[in-house]
């Protein structure tokens, strides 16, 4: 159980009250702030059978999810003066399981951090006791703000130490280069050792303030046992500040006059270099989480609800399952739900990645965050706050881009012995170059073992695939794509067949008119209105289909008297004092209609894989119509799509052999798999897998859900609202084809921005650490500066990060852009 | 005489290097139990994870609560990959994770470049 006051797991037999013996407490401390205010903690639920009350802690969900403890964010109204922060704190502090109140006056804002997870309520309650009102601040745009503005103050403090060290630099420069710049004092004059002095002074603040961050970093890697690129930028310029303060102030040391020398410049530059380098990779990365921004960024803030027949706008987390939300041209539609009247053209596309707006009408279901363009509509509110499928997306894609891609597995092995690698090579140079190397070879010893220290580059190697899959996940999202993780992502690239489920994906999986034929008098036009006219009422799915049919034609359609449904055959009903009856030829023969000349038309379009049904009117053939399954208008475009990716494209379906061919060749299938019943759709895909393919799946999400589990990549078709985000590896939030191709292409686009990183990456490592320690000198005599493997390094991980960036440039390729 | 000095030096830093980082096993800590049976251990994230060896019993829920404690974005997010979790850490706030080890064995924790390690183990 929960202990009411602070919300800390008790066991139970723990300290109760009387009175109370539901409730458990952690400490003495809660059970007397208890006993003083139990209306504060604890509400009655139910009373038992013995009359006695059953109380419930209060300490609601909402704080649950809070995990315990945390900083809370409340907005404080009412604080007129600076008096008042402090009885806002006090008040707030003497909440038990607060251990810290801070409130800002000019924010009108209040921090608490809670070791325990406190109710908000009981902290609303504290404030308003003092005085003053208090509410909670919106969590989400309050923390992405928070980041923001965190990762910007640590960009500016770098830059600022950046410019320092570089300023700190030049002299250094010019100081260490007597035989490159002119008026430098002799070596070995007072005069330069002076100078030598004052540089060592001038560098102790670039190695304390500009480079802190690298020897906090690597004390606190060290005292976990392990060593990062603070430990090499920290080992490196520190080494080489203390050779040359030594040389300085203990000349003595070095018997030798050539080892009198001074390696300041290293400190500084190298120092500088790396900063800077942090902060362009810092702002960098900032840039690849710029998609899962952009999907925080399309919440509404605001609401605007019917609450007893006035519009009032609201908070959008306000907004209740069931409010009726009203909606303007231009407004964002703040939550999911369902028409309820009006009409309207709406943009789904930073959802769906559809460009086309769509039209709403009664009845049908509106996106969060999607914007309203022509008409007002009304509709119901049928998911709020963490249930929209906005807020699921941002889950899933932060989650996603949380995993790892399987290649990442390889490199984590690699880089856990990378760095202390790197210090054995650095103590390995620097003991052959001080066994075998020229004179003086201690010089030579120390500076090459600086330079190793210095070029190796860690981050490099950590940054290459996570950033990628960053950009990629990210990208992915923006197009309609959710990604559920790097496995699936990286899997995707390696896809040779693609199997497609026929209904709700190749076609729309709702029936529509095909075919109509007329008889003698009659015309098509007439035929198709007749039969609309009596299916009027029908709520058949053929009947409603041959209404639409109708009504897009613009026919004005009578009311039908007398309706009656003959189950399994069709129905009956009186139009324009006409009797009109449509369905099968056994329902014509029971009514005396003698239909022989439809029935070769009937076997044709049966053959097809159509539905037809006879019309009659007074007795007499007057028509027939048609209605099927009907291609979505970019199979056959994403079909070739995905041919040109050089995929294999199965399609699985109940159909019939014939009628399944004929769907196939019409939209270009390579290989059809018919009458395969619902549940032996898994087995048709291991047997693919089994011929040694590596096989995506694309379905509905619902009924397919075996099958896309047993696929290697299972892609599940979203329509609406109703995404099965849970069935798929990767959910096609768009319900068309043409995601299947974009997502290969995506991932393939992906797996060749890793590669090219992660090859990069450990060419620059395994090339420039040899280099580093002078593996050329014996040959060639080159030896590599330790300021050029400080820019080296420096640059090597903004390179990586900026190579992922790329990516952001993705666009699916389109019929048109390929030759 | 000082070559062969600087070598041993050398040697033995190598050797240290070694011990260090790969050879010396961390003990570990034990994690709590909660009321509800679930063992829990609060982890401080800076520069690494601390502790970074958690021991827990296999086959009973476990929960990890992180709390980042610096600026630094390497450790913004936390990874176990064997449970196919990961959590954003925002600075300063717990953030709990929670599985169950089904078998005994060590399972790794780390930030998403693989730089800061931890482990589980279950016995």
């Amino acid at each position: 159980m929960r202990d009411p006051v602070c919300g800390m797991t008790v066991g139970a037999g723990g300290r109760t009250v009387d009175g109370y013996p539901e409730l458990g407490f952690c400490s003495e401390h809660c059970r007397t702030e208890f006993s003083a205010h139990p209306e504060r903690y604890a509400r009655r639920t139910d009373v038992d059978s013995m009359g006695s009350e059953i109380f419930e802690a209060r300490v609601d969900d909402r704080a649950m999810s809070m995990a315990g403890s945390d900083s809370i964010h409340l907005s404080v109204e009412g604080m007129t003066c600076a008096s008042c922060v402090s009885t806002v704190e006090k008040a707030l502090s003497s909440v038990p399981g607060v251990i810290d109140a801070r409130v800002n006056f000019a924010a009108n804002s209040a921090t608490v951090d809670t070791a325990v997870a406190v109710p908000i309520s009981v902290l609303t309650e504290a404030v308003a006791a003092a005085g003053y009102r208090a509410e909670e601040m919106e969590e989400d745009i309050d923390t992405s703000d928070a980041e923001r503005v965190e990762s910007e103050r640590r960009y500016r403090l770098l830059m600022r130490k950046f410019w320092f060290a570089a300023l700190v630099s030049l002299p250094v420069i010019y100081f260490s280069y007597p035989e490159i710049f002119p008026g430098v004092p002799e070596k070995g004059s007072t005069a330069l050792w002076w100078i030598w002095v004052a540089m060592g002074i001038v560098t102790i603040p670039v190695l304390t303030w500009s480079g802190s961050q690298f020897f906090t970093g690597a004390w606190a890697a060290s005292r976990h046992r392990s060593a990062n690129m603070h430990t090499l930028i920290a080992t490196g310029i520190s080494a080489a500040w203390l050779y040359s303060t030594v040389a300085v102030v203990a000349p003595g040391f070095f018997p030798d006059e050539m080892l009198r020398d001074v390696f300041y410049d290293v400190t500084a530059v190298v120092t500088a270099l790396v900063v800077l380098g942090t902060a362009l990779e810092l702002r960098a990365r900032a840039r690849t989480s710029e998609a899962m921004k952009k999907l925080i960024g399309l919440q509404a803030k605001t609401a605007r609800v019917l609450r007893e027949g006035t519009e009032v706008d609201i908070p959008v987390n306000e907004v209740e399952v069931g409010d009726v939300v009203v909606v303007r041209p231009g407004e964002k539609i703040p939550v999911d739900g369902q028409v309820v009247s009006g009409s309207s053209a709406v943009d789904e596309s930073m959802v769906t990645g559809e460009p086309i707006p769509v039209e709403k009408t009664e009845g049908t279901t509106v996106i969060g965050a999607t914007i309203n363009r022509t008409g007002s509509f009304r509709f119901r509110a049928t998911r709020v706050g963490r249930d929209t499928m906005l807020a699921q997306i941002i889950r899933m894609v932060r989650d996603a881009q949380g995993s790892k891609a399987p290649i990442q597995r390889t490199v984590d092995k690699v880089s856990g012995y990378f760095v202390p690698a790197v210090l054995i090579i650095a103590v390995a140079t620097f003991m052959t170059w001080y066994t075998f190397g020229p004179s003086p070879a201690l010089v030579y010893a120390v500076i090459t073992m600086v330079t190793v220290l210095v070029i190796a580059c860690p981050c490099a190697l950590g940054l290459a695939t996570p950033t990628s899959l960053m950009v990629g996940i990210g990208k992915g999202a923006e197009n309609g794509i959710l990604i559920r993780s790097g496995d699936a992502l990286e899997t995707a690239h390696r896809i040779d067949t693609v199997v497609v489920d026929k209904t709700g994906t190749i076609t729309r999986g709702a029936p529509s008119l095909t075919d109509i034929i007329a008889f003698e008098k009659y015309t098509e036009d007439e035929v198709l209105r007749l039969a609309a006219s009596a299916e009027k009422g029908s709520e058949h799915p053929l009947g409603e289909s041959i209404v639409r049919a109708a009504a897009e034609r613009g026919f004005v359609l009578s009311d039908p008297d007398r309706f009656s449904a003959v189950p399994g055959h069709g129905i009956e009903a009186v139009v324009d004092d006409r009797r009109v009856v449509l369905g099968t030829l056994k329902l014509m023969a029971d009514r005396g209609v003698s239909a022989g000349a439809a029935e070769t038309r009937l076997e044709e379009l049966s053959e097809q894989g159509k539905t037809a049904m006879v019309v009659a009117v007074d007795g007499e053939l007057a028509g027939v119509v048609a209605v099927a399954d009907t291609l979505k208008e970019d199979s056959t475009e994403a079909i070739a799509r995905l041919h040109r990716l050089g995929l294999e494209v199965v399609m699985l379906t109940g159909d019939n052999h014939r009628t399944a061919k004929a769907i196939g060749d019409q939209v270009g299938i390579d290989r059809v798999l018919a009458e395969v019943l619902p549940d032996e759709k898994a087995t048709q895909i291991k047997l693919l897998q089994a011929e040694g393919k590596t096989v995506a799946m694309v379905g509905d999400g619902i009924n397919d859900a075996p099958a896309l589990a047993q696929a290697d990549v299972g892609l599940a078709m979203g329509t609406g609202t109703d995404v099965a985000m849970e069935s798929g590896d990767v959910t096609l939030v768009k319900g068309s084809l043409t995601g299947v191709a974009t997502s290969i292409e995506l991932s393939k686009a992906t797996m060749r921005n890793i590669h090219q990183n992660l090859v990069g990456a450990f060419a620059y490592n395994t090339l420039g650490i040899p280099i580093a320690a002078g593996l050329l000198y014996p040959a060639f005599g080159i030896l590599l500066s330790p300021l050029i493997a400080g820019a080296a390094m420096a640059f090597s991980s903004v390179t990586v990060v900026s190579n992922a960036n790329r990516l952001r440039r993705f666009k699916p390729t389109h019929r048109e852009e390929v030759s | 005489m000082d070559v062969i000095l600087v070598n041993l030096a050398g040697l033995s830093l190598i050797g240290l290097i070694v011990w260090y980082f790969w050879l010396s096993k961390p003990t570990g800590t034990l994690a709590g139990v909660t009321g509800d049976g679930v063992q829990e251990a609060f982890i401080v994230v800076k520069g690494g994870y601390s502790p970074d060896t958690i021991r827990v019993s296999a086959g009973r829920p476990v929960r990890l609560v992180f709390n980042r404690q610096e600026a630094d974005p390497c450790s913004e997010r936390v990874v176990l990959d064997a449970f196919g979790l990961s959590a954003e850490l925002p600075q300063g706030s717990n953030v709990p994770v929670e599985f169950t080890p089904r078998e005994a064995g060590s399972y790794e924790f780390a930030c998403q470049m693989g730089m800061l390690r931890g482990k589980v183990v279950a016995t």
